[in-house]
């Protein structure tokens, strides 16, 4: 009996390890490091997406989610393969300046203007520039990343346009923390704050914050896949990098990206954008 | 850097809040510890070992449960403390009371059982003796007294969570590292980490020059 258990055990486990071998293709350079934004991560969309691209290339996905900022540092320091965030103007340096290279247009979601039901600075419906110019007259608590992360870069693109310097104010608290804590704070604050959609989809149930103003076109927030230049980072894994931005600009990653959120929150948190060009969403 | 006024507010921030949460520590653990130490009464080793659990707190899990109590959903969201530094000296407190408290009780049971008997027998009330005491017990009691303030200078979990980071207000030594490393400001972090290592070293200097003080004696 001790005989035939050992016999069972052996064909398990060679069928096991025959199982594995071959579920996946198995690339030559398995692991794979991704730089993504806490936007995607806190949403929950790279955990929809990064599985379904493992299975079909056979890549081991290593995620480090943080700020653009630091994002767009690590790559030029040659700590990532391929890198996606939503910072376009920073992204074109980045590639301008031979840190990165096939850069590609992923999706978009957009940002929002959230706060107390109560709206205290009365911004509900008012075009996010002037929606700003009543939280400055105001003097209503604002809550903002400042964290140079996207959000943040684009929140500060807001004031300039609506000719505002709120650094320095009492009434405008900068976190330096990711969307989540950052919405969390605003919530307990009885505060202003502009988030992008997905995160604030993602946390709403803890949140006492309703969306005030929302769909001008300067609130897109738009996505892009780069690699990290291999010519300046020998390591880099480019056939890695390279499937991954294949499968998020293909099919079935856009399906993926375009599915994501409709069951639990009625509404996609991003929408598929491969293909277009910066200049149909309105980008320069 | 160091000509940055938003820098000296934020260390001056961090000294105040990590100084307080000692103090506070001190106020509690030494009169605690000595109980543990010295009081005979059911249950004591399983208090001690809640105690020296309580060394080991991680930060986080300090900060998410002040966070849970201070939230204006939590039991005490009407006194609004979350995200003043009042709420990172109460996770503070937390943090540093049991490092003080379990080394206070080391360090008094650590002396010779014989001279509690002799004070005691030479006349000493319970308050002449516990006095004579921790004057015995001086060196390792201002050594629990720097692992507690060097437990709290230095998380970030905690202060994080219930502090929220916010520029100006609640924003510490540690939170600021993790915020320029976020921003990809290396070099800013490490500037702040050599400027934190700094100010922790010259107030255990300061406290090491009492010690060894007493140690002359």
């Amino acid at each position: 009996m001790g005989f035939e258990m050992k016999k069972t055990t052996i064909v398990l486990l060679v069928t096991l390890f025959f199982l594995a071998s071959c579920s996946a293709p198995s690339p030559q350079h398995a692991d794979l490091l991704l730089v993504s934004t806490t936007s995607t991560q806190d949403s929950g969309l790279l955990d929809a997406l990064l599985p379904a691209f493992t299975n079909r290339t056979g890549y081991n996905i290593q995620l480090v989610a943080v700020g653009s900022g630091q994002a767009l540092k690590i790559g030029e320091q040659g700590n990532a393969d391929v890198i996606l965030l939503h910072s376009p103007a920073a992204e074109k340096e980045f590639v301008a300046n031979g840190l990165g290279i096939d850069r590609r247009l992923v999706m978009h979601n957009d940002f929002v203007i959230v706060g107390p039901a109560s709206d205290p600075a009365g911004i509900r419906g008012k075009s996010p520039v002037d929606a700003l110019k009543q939280i400055y007259a105001s003097h209503a608590t604002f809550v903002s990343r400042g964290d140079e992360s996207g959000t943040n870069v684009k929140e500060l693109a807001l004031w300039k346009n609506a000719g505002l310097d709120p650094a320095g104010q009492d009434w405008y608290l900068e976190t330096g923390q990711g969307q989540g804590a950052t919405l969390s704070i605003a919530s307990e604050k009885n505060a202003y704050a502009l988030t992008d959609r997905g995160t604030y989809l993602a946390y709403r149930a803890n949140l006492e914050l309703d969306i005030l103003v929302e769909g001008d076109p300067f609130l897109l927030n738009v996505y892009h896949v780069i690699t990290v230049n291999p010519e300046k980072w020998p390591k880099v894994n480019l056939e890695g990098a390279k499937a991954f931005a294949d499968f998020i600009t293909s099919a079935e990653g856009q399906k993926i990206i375009g599915e994501f959120g409709v069951k639990e929150y009625g509404q996609p948190l991003f929408i598929p954008d491969a293909g277009k060009t910066d200049a149909e969403l309105g980008l320069p | 850097m160091l000509f940055d006024p938003e820098v000296w507010q934020i260390t001056l921030l961090s000294l105040e809040v990590s100084g307080l949460a000692t103090l506070i520590s001190l106020v509690i653990g030494l009169p605690l510890g000595t109980w543990l130490a010295l009081g005979k009464f059911h249950g004591r080793s399983l208090l001690m070992s809640v105690v020296n659990t309580g060394m080991g707190l991680p930060p986080v899990v300090v900060g998410l449960f002040v966070a849970l109590m201070l939230w204006r959903s939590g039991p005490f969201g009407d006194l609004k403390l979350i995200y003043t530094p009042a709420a990172i000296v109460i996770a503070q407190v937390i943090i540093s009371f049991p490092v003080v408290t379990g080394l206070t009780a080391a360090a008094l049971q650590a002396l010779d059982p014989r001279l509690r008997l002799q004070l005691l027998g030479l006349g000493a009330s319970t308050a002449q003796m516990v006095l004579m005491l921790w004057r015995e017990a001086r060196l390792p009691l201002l050594a629990a007294l720097m692992a507690g303030f060097g437990a709290v200078i230095s998380e970030v979990g905690a202060s994080m969570m219930v502090g929220g980071n916010i520029r100006g207000q609640t924003r510490v030594l540690t939170t600021s590292i993790v915020l320029e490393t976020g921003k990809g400001n290396f070099d800013i972090a490490i500037g702040l980490g050599v400027l934190l290592l700094t100010i922790t070293f010259l107030v255990n200097w300061a406290l090491t020059v009492i010690q060894q003080r007493g140690a002359k004696r």
